[in-house]
């Protein structure tokens, strides 16, 4: 088996984290956790991820911020960014997607639906 | 001081007023004008001193003591009535396009041609040795200047080319011709003369103030000592007190009526106070600025006199001159400058403001009737016509300053300034009657207007111009000592026998007397035509007809659109008149593609023209390009009537679409706050849902977790559903304080309002938060009074804010938290205080907003539901007490609220 695929959870709730942190462990993925903007800005620079699952309002630097910088670093780019936001409005969404995610999906989530989405997406 | 530098300084002068009116007309056509103001306006009006009250009124009090005020007096006075009469005339003006007192006299007694011609020669005989004063003022104190001393030099010897009144006349006629000729149309603002006049009565009035310091303050000790030492000279002892009897009294009188007539009827006075206004308000202005601006003119006046009598006592020096003697005698040539550039000043705007009304008077009322009297030259006119008038005003203008300038050298010198003042003031006191009984009183004729100036003129010639002339030696002394023909009842100095007044006095009382006398008599048995009948009318109850007066037209006949415009086209230009006509048409509904012109278009033509080449003649060339029908009485009374009728009826319109407009702009405003109410409730909304769904979020994905993974742990199935219990806790009292702020502020929450125990709330308050405090093993400490801390107010919703507060402190809190009340006057001031971070200064007003946690990035994640200060807050408002935060110097933060006691 190849080697397990690098996954960075950005959430400034703790439960939130805490499941998603479960989950992906569970299906494989090799997780890292940041609790705000600027430990999720250091962790990408540095273990440059595969999979980023990125909360949008956070205190220090929103998840759009962390978006734009992974989209527009080179070495960076190649990593799917999937939004997680309780930010549901169109306009909310439309932005996500023109600053590069690869998916935008509203909380609350299904867990399940949501491993499933992550799946696709890398395999693809 | 040398010839040259003199010249010099008075030409830099003259040049800086050049650039202030170029630089005001410059403004102007940029839309900023300067003289749309209330400042510059009274400041104008100073033009009122002159050279006279500069060098002249110290002279007069050197000799006669404190009755120079009179002259001062008398406009401030008058000052309080601007509001009544000064605006009403401004109202008059502005309507009629008036642009002279002698187009203001003629226009109300019917656009009488005889009467401009009269009043315009009387004023032209009365003003003219006035502005020569001017001149003489000039030529006197640059040869005292140039001779470091007040030496008495007979100037009327120079000629020309030697003579420096020469070049200084020349040189402001031809700034007059300049900023005074820009346009035919006379009823147009002069800009720049304006703003250049209101510069120099500011430099006369710092010039005479820094002499009168220097005097007081430099040559003497202080006022005290001046007046101490003047006091102790004999020939002072008359100065400080009014002279008494006959005609120090009447003498007094006269002075102030004449002065009180000077302000309002003067041509000068009338070009800038109400020919040059450029909006009614500014009189509120001039109302308290120009007394003051004379009374701080006429500050020095009499410490000067005394200064110059003790130190020029027996060396001949004339009073007239110590303003100017004075520094220079104490080796103060700058400050001599200075005086002098303020003479200076003083005598060059009077010279350019009468000069200007002089020419417009000649011009409009004189010289255009007459030519345009001759058939032939009035069917020759077309656009050239323009040039033609400005040149005659130059020309005017040229001949006015002339005029001034050979009466100055044949006669003006032998006379004192003061002395020529007052005969010009009795001059245009003549016109009194006829324009202030003209404005009030519609009885008042054409005749006896007319007949009543002649009359008097007719005395004032005699008891006033026919002296100088005995001692200028064109008459033999004989008039004055037996009187003229021999008749000892005429002489002029004593008319109808011996009375006992000063001459002054005497030639007023006499004059106005025949001159009112005539007035109201020939009035009281005239029989007046429609157009004086309707300009009576238009006059007296200018108020009532401001504004719809525009429309009002007595004038009935036949006339064609294509003459008259022909007609305006003349005299105003193709362009400009065409523009003119189509606002005037598109203002009151007139078709203009009509062969017939409307008859309120006639009218309006007249009233166009009348500002350009005057009423009088202006009625003329209507008359010539059109057939015109005689209108009765009865129709003109009919006709303003009608007028006055509408003008009721448009109040009572406007009125209602007044109310309509508000009403309108109300439902406006009520739609758009209903829309951005919707908008809060909207945001409110969103950020509810937005709140709701972190932690719906984490309860899902805990339990699908849970669910999914039978095979976990047991302590980690532990952590994972407290976690959910704590989340849907945190749920449940997110949506009890969103229906409580919502309840409270839709105002359904009804206050149950009962005396109740701050105390009490307090103790309970502290047990619902003892486990969180354990928790964090926080000390609380109590500041409470041992009394009872009785007040009205809804226990249920107090014990929420108290709460609320308490648990916020808690949460910041480090070790301490004291809770305090106190008690002021008729409220209870409660603070609850922490000793943690504190809040940023720029939050402490907006933490009191809905989730304002939420939705400010910068802060941490919100602990709570973001609601509970704002909920505190609306539950002040609910009480009518307040509520706030402030940091404490210690750090930490503390929130403060007051409850009244005595609420009900």
């Amino acid at each position: 088996m190849a080697e397990a695929h690098k996954i960075l959870v950005v959430d400034d709730d703790p439960y939130i984290l805490l499941s998603l942190e479960f989950l992906m462990r569970k299906n494989g993925f090799d997780v890292m956790v940041a609790r705000n903007g600027t430990e999720a800005l250091d962790l990408v620079e540095k273990q440059r991820p595969d999979v980023v699952l990125l909360d949008i309002m956070m205190p220090d630097v929103d998840g759009y911020q962390i978006c734009t910088h992974i989209k527009q670093t080179k070495h960076l780019q190649h990593a799917h960014v999937v939004f997680l936001s309780a930010k549901t409005k169109e306009t909310d969404i439309k932005k996500g997607y023109d600053l590069g995610a690869s998916l935008y999906i509203g909380k609350p989530f299904s867990t399940r639906d949501l491993v499933k989405q992550v799946k696709t997406l890398i395999e693809a | 001081m040398s010839n040259v530098g003199l010249i010099l300084v008075s030409l830099g002068y003259l040049t800086l007023l050049f650039s202030i009116a170029y630089w005001a007309e410059q403004r102007k056509r940029q839309g900023k004008s300067v003289i749309h103001n209330g400042y510059v306006y009274a400041l104008s009006m100073a033009v009122y001193c002159t050279a006279w009250t500069y060098y002249g009124s110290v002279g007069r009090a050197a000799v006669r003591g404190i009755d120079f005020v009179a002259i001062y007096l008398g406009p401030t006075l008058v000052a309080a009535l601007f509001w009544p009469i000064l605006r009403k005339m401004i109202r008059i003006a502005k309507t009629q396009r008036i642009n002279s007192i002698a187009d203001f006299i003629s226009t109300r007694y019917g656009k009488n041609f005889s009467i401009a011609i009269v009043v315009t020669l009387f004023c032209v005989a009365g003003i003219i040795p006035y502005i020569a004063l001017q001149i003489k003022a000039i030529a006197e104190s640059f040869d005292i200047m140039h001779a470091g001393r007040a030496a008495v030099i007979d100037s009327s010897t120079n000629w020309f080319f030697n003579d420096t009144a020469f070049y200084s006349t020349a040189l402001i006629g031809f700034f007059i011709i300049l900023y005074g000729t820009r346009s035919v149309d006379a009823s147009e603002k002069h800009e720049g003369l304006v703003a250049a006049i209101a510069f120099e009565s500011v430099i006369k009035l710092v010039a005479f103030l820094a002499v009168g310091a220097f005097v007081v303050w430099g040559l003497f000790d202080g006022p005290a000592d001046l007046f101490e030492q003047a006091s102790q000279q004999p020939q002072n002892a008359s100065l400080f007190t009014l002279q008494g009897g006959a005609s120090g009294y009447l003498g007094w009188t006269a002075m102030i009526v004449l002065s009180m007539f000077a302000i309002l009827l003067l041509p000068r006075q009338f070009q800038v106070q109400v020919v040059e206004n450029t909006s009614e308000q500014h009189v509120n202005k001039a109302i308290w600025i120009f007394p003051l601006y004379l009374f701080l003119i006429s500050l020095f006046v009499l410490p000067i006199a005394l200064a110059g009598n003790l130190i020029f006592a027996e060396t001949g020096t004339s009073a007239d001159h110590y303003v100017l003697a004075l520094p220079l005698q104490a080796d103060k040539p700058l400050l001599a400058l200075l005086t002098y550039i303020g003479g200076f000043s003083a005598a060059t705007s009077m010279m350019i403001v009468s000069t200007i009304a002089l020419s417009i008077m000649l011009s409009n009322n004189l010289i255009m009737p007459a030519l345009l009297s001759l058939p032939a030259f009035r069917n020759a006119v077309d656009t050239s016509i323009q040039k033609t008038i400005l040149y005659i005003r130059r020309f005017s203008i040229i001949g006015v300053l002339m005029l001034a300038y050979f009466y100055d050298k044949w006669i003006a010198h032998q006379q004192s300034l003061v002395s020529i003042g007052l005969v010009s003031f009795a001059a245009v006191a003549q016109f009194a009657p006829a324009v202030l009984g003209g404005m009030y009183w519609k009885q008042a004729s054409k005749n006896g207007a007319l007949w009543g100036i002649i009359a008097g003129f007719m005395i004032w010639f005699f008891t006033l111009v026919v002296p100088s002339m005995v001692s200028g030696d064109i008459l033999d002394t004989t008039v004055l000592t037996d009187g003229l023909f021999g008749w000892s009842w005429l002489k002029p100095f004593h008319l109808f026998g011996d009375s006992g007044m000063d001459y002054i006095t005497h030639s007023l009382f006499w004059s106005l007397l025949l001159n009112t006398g005539l007035f109201c008599l020939i009035s009281l048995y005239d029989k007046r035509n429609a157009q004086e009948v309707y300009q009576a009318e238009l006059f007296v109850d200018i108020n009532r007809f401001a504004g719809v007066q525009e429309q009002a037209s007595t004038w009935r006949g036949t006339a064609y659109l294509p003459d008259l415009k022909t007609l305006l086209a003349n005299f105003l230009g193709k362009d400009r008149a065409e523009s003119i006509l189509q606002g005037y048409a598109r203002r009151n509904q007139i078709q203009l593609d009509q062969k017939q012109a409307d008859p309120r278009l006639v009218s309006f033509s007249e009233r166009v023209l009348s500002g350009v080449i005057g009423s009088a003649a202006a009625r003329t060339m209507v008359q010539s390009v059109t057939k015109e029908e005689e209108v009765s009485m009865d129709e003109v009374l009919n006709i303003l009537h009608e007028n006055q009728q509408m003008i009721g009826m448009n109040k009572e319109l406007r009125r209602k679409s007044q109310e309509l407009e508000r009403a309108t702009r109300e439902l406006t405003r009520a739609n758009e706050q209903l829309r951005s109410l919707d908008e809060v409730k909207d945001e409110f909304l969103y950020t509810v849902t937005h709140e709701l769904r972190t932690p719906l979020t984490s309860i899902r994905a805990l339990s699908e977790i849970v669910f999914d993974n039978p095979d976990l742990p047991i302590e980690q199935q532990q952590e994972y559903l407290g976690a959910v219990i704590r989340e849907t806790e945190r749920l449940s009292h997110l949506i009890t304080q969103v229906l409580n702020l919502e309840k409270y502020e839709s105002g359904r929450q009804k206050l149950h309002l009962n005396a109740i125990d701050m105390g009490e709330v307090w103790r309970h308050t502290a047990e619902a938060a003892q486990p969180l405090l354990r928790e964090k093993n926080l000390t609380l400490h109590w500041h409470l009074p041992n009394t009872m801390m009785l007040l009205t107010a809804d226990e249920y919703l107090i014990r929420q804010v108290a709460y609320n507060l308490l648990s916020n402190a808690i949460k910041f809190a480090q070790h301490d938290i004291h809770v305090r009340a106190t008690h002021n006057y008729d409220e209870w001031q409660f603070t609850v205080e922490d000793d943690g971070r504190g809040i940023p200064e720029e939050e402490l007003v907006l933490i009191f907003d809905k989730f304002f946690q939420a939705k400010n990035q910068t802060l941490q994640k919100p602990e709570g539901s973001g609601l509970g200060l704002a909920i505190c807050r609306k539950i002040m408002d609910m009480h009518e007490g307040r509520i706030w935060a402030e940091n404490r110097p210690e750090g930490g933060a503390r929130f403060i609220f007051t409850l009244r006691t005595d609420r009900n």
